[in-house]
């Protein structure tokens, strides 16, 4: 059974398609902006198809091992991390204790991931670009974790059960001014991690090539591709559970989660398309000094009863 | 999922190799890519790497001090990859053909370290971009006798 979720319903397949699916309503949005008419449906499906049977260079001065091993495991951990949500909004019962700390720690080994296939590779570009991703997460990481402490002191637990029974008791947590503050919070350190715009310093086309992909092609690419995809499923999830009472799959309750789904991806392209890029000095200020005073005064005014 | 070269016709990434161009290929290809053209309506999207290309666009006439580094890019692309010699120059070298510092055209240049490179030619001085779609089309249709080579 637990193959089963990992790999197939909550797990692997459905989080892929799902995934890619929600990277092309990205793509058409960004297009829809720009006045473009945008690509087709299946898109991302073709160029995840076509990376497959591409061939895999690997560059004499990489460290093969780790070079290959790194966008495997990221793969896996994202996965992991989507189907752990999915279980749990399925059945709450499936919680263990901390296992919100668990689920954080996963999310962020893609990213970690990412720094490490990135130095193995060799490429000066790719090392500029690792030690960016590297400053960012240390940056998302502070503001991410206060945001996440204000809902686990007004459950008073760490479980990703209780928090969605406590929901399902008092209401969800976003109807109050801290919960909404930090939400905010918690949606812009998500799309610092998914690398969207405002924050994809990591990568940076116009300045570092590709930046920490730039030495990754074929499969391996197609893995991180793979990865970003199940990272944009799981983050609006993430954010749903811990704040708007998860995802119900049963009758109308289907149509509220995609609506929920649909409004966080909106966002997330939104903010994408009207920002341009920052700087790193600029991010990792923006991320401890703005949003972690932000996310400061949600959990005062949390411990106030608001 | 559509697999294999399938896939490949519809999601190609170019990679724009500049050897000494005047740039008004350069521009031209940029036009391809604004919104009045659109070319992600058929997957085709620029990209900052050459180790993520399907095609490299080349302009320009190759000189002598471009040849190693075109050769070397080509190598460095994961194959399949498609060449586009771009522009008059690109293409026979135009008026520089009997220049002192003119290496040969980019075919010769690539054929060079693989003889079985795919090359593209799409000429004019500048060409215009919907020359350079019916070239992508063109380049799709060979793709098509390699997939029947294969069967």
């Amino acid at each position: 059974m637990a193959i089963f979720y990992y790999l197939i319903f909550p797990g692997f397949l459905f989080t892929v398609i799902v995934g890619l699916l929600t990277a092309w309503f990205d793509r058409k949005v960004t297009a829809r902006v720009q006045w473009r008419k945008g690509p087709p449906i299946l898109q991302n499906f073709y160029d995840v198809g076509k990376l497959l049977i591409k061939e895999v260079p690997i560059p004499e001065t990489a460290n093969k091992t780790i070079f290959l091993l790194a966008p495997a495991i990221a793969l896996a951990a994202a996965t992991l991390s989507a189907s752990m949500l999915g279980v749990i909004n399925m059945n709450w019962n499936y919680t263990f204790v901390g296992d919100l700390i668990v689920l954080w720690y996963i999310m962020s080994i893609p990213s970690i991931m990412i720094v490490v296939g990135a130095s193995a590779s060799g490429n000066p570009m790719s090392s500029v670009g690792a030690s960016r991703e590297m400053n960012q997460l240390i940056g998302y990481e502070l503001p991410l974790v206060i945001a996440i402490s204000t809902v686990v002191f007004k459950v008073g637990s760490l479980g990703l059960g209780d928090i969605l029974a406590y929901q399902a008791n008092n209401g969800p947590i976003l109807y109050s001014i801290s919960g909404v503050i930090s939400c905010i919070v918690i949606l812009i350190c998500l799309q610092a991690k998914l690398g969207l715009v405002p924050f994809d310093i990591p990568e940076a086309e116009t300045e570092l090539g590709a930046g920490a992909f730039m030495e990754y092609s074929g499969a391996a690419l197609g893995a991180f591709k793979l990865t970003k995809a199940i990272l944009l499923y799981t983050s609006p999830i993430f954010i749903i559970t811990l704040f708007w009472g998860g995802i119900q799959i049963k009758g109308l309750g289907i149509l509220w989660a995609i609506l929920k789904y649909i409004l966080f991806i909106a966002l997330f392209t939104l903010i994408r398309n009207t920002n341009p890029r920052l700087r790193i000095d600029q991010s990792v200020r923006f991320f401890w000094v703005t949003m972690t005073i932000l996310a400061i005064i949600a959990l005062i005014l949390m411990s106030l009863g608001y | 999922m559509p697999l294999g070269l399938n896939s490949l016709k519809k999601s190609i990434w170019v990679y724009h190799v500049a050897c000494s161009p005047c740039n008004n290929c350069d521009i031209e290809i940029l036009d391809l890519l604004t919104p009045r053209f659109d070319v992600e309506r058929f997957g085709i999207v620029l990209v900052g790497s050459v180790r993520h290309a399907d095609a490299l666009l080349v302009t320009g006439m190759v000189n002598r001090q471009i040849k190693p580094r075109l050769q070397q890019l080509y190598l460095q692309a994961a194959k399949p990859c498609v060449v586009f010699a771009i522009g008059s120059c690109a293409v026979n070298g135009n008026f520089f053909r009997r220049s002192y510092n003119m290496a040969g055209p980019v075919d010769r240049v690539i054929k060079e370290v693989d003889p079985n490179a795919i090359i593209v030619y799409v000429p004019g001085c500048p060409p215009k971009p919907e020359s350079m779609i019916s070239g992508v089309v063109k380049a799709i249709g060979f793709l098509d006798n390699l997939k029947a080579k294969k069967k």
